[in-house]
């Protein structure tokens, strides 16, 4: 018979799992990476489209919105790019999990001694990678188009927007969990997604929507991620978001509780 | 001795859908114990159960005397699974899901050779998606026993397999009964339980309708045997009639079915035929199988 702390994790297995995380990690970039479309879609595309925004517009409004200190909801064309991003990592993922649970993956991975939790992280940190890549390639190559000397802490704006990420990830969980199939998965993102742009300040102030319009606007996370991403651009110090980073932060915790709860593996 | 797996009265419902009813079976070590039934009789549910993946509603399940769900981190090191219509991710290469199961099992075996073992060692750079039915299903073995498991569970093991491939997995699966283990299987097809399992328990609408050697089985339930021959003989008719145990005689055209019951129906015919000098030009038996038991015990066939 088994001892009654069986379940309980001893400093070995929490190794066991921590090396489990690194090897399906890497596993699943190797498998990433040998679907081209994927890795266009994921890096290309934000790259490319970025890169024209930036020769057409560019210059004029990062130095702009740099100089003026900007206006909530004026964000500046790399956070755009960034927030994009987050929301294009968040529905691949949603994407993913669907297709791995659909064709049986996710069970047959979790007959195994991997713990659930190792095998959805494996996920997350994929796209938390992939995020930051490309974020690295669109700062590299978009550079010129930059006025030189610009102060953009870009060291904490990568770990900001890797932040961010995780936090906009988790929603992408929750529409995982509650989707029945693959194919309902894009529809379903984009109906929640859109919506949550257009109040999030990404391409106009939130100040001009209606007042119970901006009281919904605070229930969803996006619009802090905008200014907090914003704010980090423009130099600020997170001291001076900190409200932003708690409430993203609180949004990760619910919806990753309200995940793990009605999270189905097949 | 304890058996190595005991079901005892198990009962899965999902909302006011009956999953599985009653089912109680034992497995004893070193055998294959097939559970067989039409799809949607409970099997895989009760497979489920067994490998910890579900909790029943009633009843319970000892797997080498360790709860599936309580005990699942134990059970992992001893139990081997293969589960009904898994996949794996379409791009990853055979040597990698090997590799990976073996980084998740202290004193896991050698990879490649396991591989060799079942035929895939030319395939080992493969994609997932680019092997075909009968390799899927030997990768999933390999996954299945790459811990030196002492208990296997093979779930609808040879669905979609032509007759080929799935004969190459019957080998595989006696091989890993000569090396000691225990296998639980699941299966629809009557041939694969009479050919592979040393016992099976039939299973129906959520029960367990009888258990035993396949053989017993039909002993026990099946006693009508046919001869099918062709004659021409006019007077073979009313011979046949008089063969002891005989009930029923019927023609289409020459050929002939005599039905009767006992096991010797086989003998009294081909002495009734010696003793007349009846000339046939074609004598089959109709021993009854599996698929006859399962008509008797519910009615109705397997297929349907």
């Amino acid at each position: 018979m088994s001892t009654p702390n069986s379940q309980l994790p001893t400093p070995k297995l929490v190794l066991r799992s921590i090396v489990a995380l690194f090897k399906l990690t890497w596993l699943e970039i190797k498998i990433f990476v040998r679907e081209p479309m994927g890795v266009i879609g994921t890096i290309g595309i934000p790259v490319v489209v970025f890169l024209i925004a930036s020769r057409l517009i560019g210059p004029r409004i990062a130095q702009t919105a740099i100089q003026t200190g900007g206006g909530p909801g004026s964000a500046v064309l790399p956070v755009l790019a960034s927030i994009l991003m987050a929301l294009s990592a968040m529905s691949s993922l949603v994407t993913i999990v669907s297709i791995y649970r659909e064709g049986g993956i996710l069970k047959r991975l979790r007959a195994t001694p991997l713990s659930p939790s190792v095998i959805l992280s494996a996920h997350v940190l994929v796209k938390l990678l992939f995020t930051i890549l490309t974020l690295a390639i669109m700062i590299l190559l978009g550079r010129r188009y930059f006025p030189p000397g610009a102060p953009v802490p870009l060291l904490s704006y990568a770990v900001a927007l890797t932040f961010t990420t995780w936090s906009i990830l988790s929603i992408g969980f929750l529409i995982a969990s509650i989707v029945p199939t693959a194919r309902f998965a894009q529809p379903l993102a984009a109906v929640i997604l859109y919506p949550m742009i257009v109040v999030s300040g990404l391409f106009f102030p939130v100040t001009v929507l209606p007042e119970w319009v901006q009281g919904v606007a605070r229930l969803l996370p996006l619009g802090y991620a905008v200014s907090f991403l914003d704010g980090i651009w423009r130099g600020e110090g997170w001291s001076a978001h900190l409200g932003e980073v708690a409430a993203l932060t609180f949004f990760f915790f619910v919806f990753t509780a309200i995940s793990s709860r009605v999270f189905r593996w097949e | 001795m304890t058996p190595i797996i005991r079901v005892s009265g198990i009962r899965k419902t999902y909302g006011k859908t009956v999953a599985v009813d009653d089912v109680s079976f034992d497995v004893e070590e070193g055998e294959i114990f097939g559970l067989i039934g039409p799809n949607g009789a409970g099997k895989t549910t009760t497979m489920e159960c067994v490998e910890g993946l579900r909790r029943p509603d009633r009843g319970s399940i000892a797997v080498m005397s360790l709860d599936p769900i309580r005990d699942a981190r134990a059970l992992q090191q001893k139990v081997g699974v293969q589960l009904q219509q898994a996949q794996l991710q379409k791009r990853i290469k055979v040597r990698e899901a090997v590799d990976l199961w073996a980084s998740l099992y202290p004193g896991a075996v050698d990879g490649d050779a396991l591989l060799e073992r079942l035929g895939l060692a030319d395939k080992r750079q493969a994609w997932f998606m680019t092997l075909s039915g009968g390799q899927k299903q030997r990768l999933f073995i390999a996954l299945a026993l790459i811990h030196d498991p002492d208990v296997v569970l093979l779930d609808e093991l040879t669905t979609g397999l032509d007759p080929q491939a799935r004969r190459a997995i019957w080998d595989l699966v006696r091989e890993i009964r000569t090396r000691g283990k225990t296998v639980l299987l699941t299966t629809h097809l009557m041939e694969e339980a009479e050919r592979l399992c040393d016992r099976v328990a039939i299973v129906e609408r959520g029960r367990v309708i009888d258990i035993g050697t396949p053989a017993g089985l039909v002993r026990r339930h099946c006693q009508n045997e046919a001869v099918v021959l062709e004659t021409t003989d006019d007077t073979a008719s009313s011979r046949f009639q008089a063969i002891p145990g005989v009930e029923s005689v019927t023609w289409q055209g020459s050929q002939c079915t005599i039905r009767g019951r006992g096991g010797d129906l086989v003998t009294r015919v081909i002495q009734c035929l010696a003793e007349h000098r009846i000339h046939v030009t074609s004598f089959k038996t109709e021993l009854p199988n599996l698929e006859d038991v399962f008509l008797t015990l519910t009615g109705h066939s397997i297929r349907e």
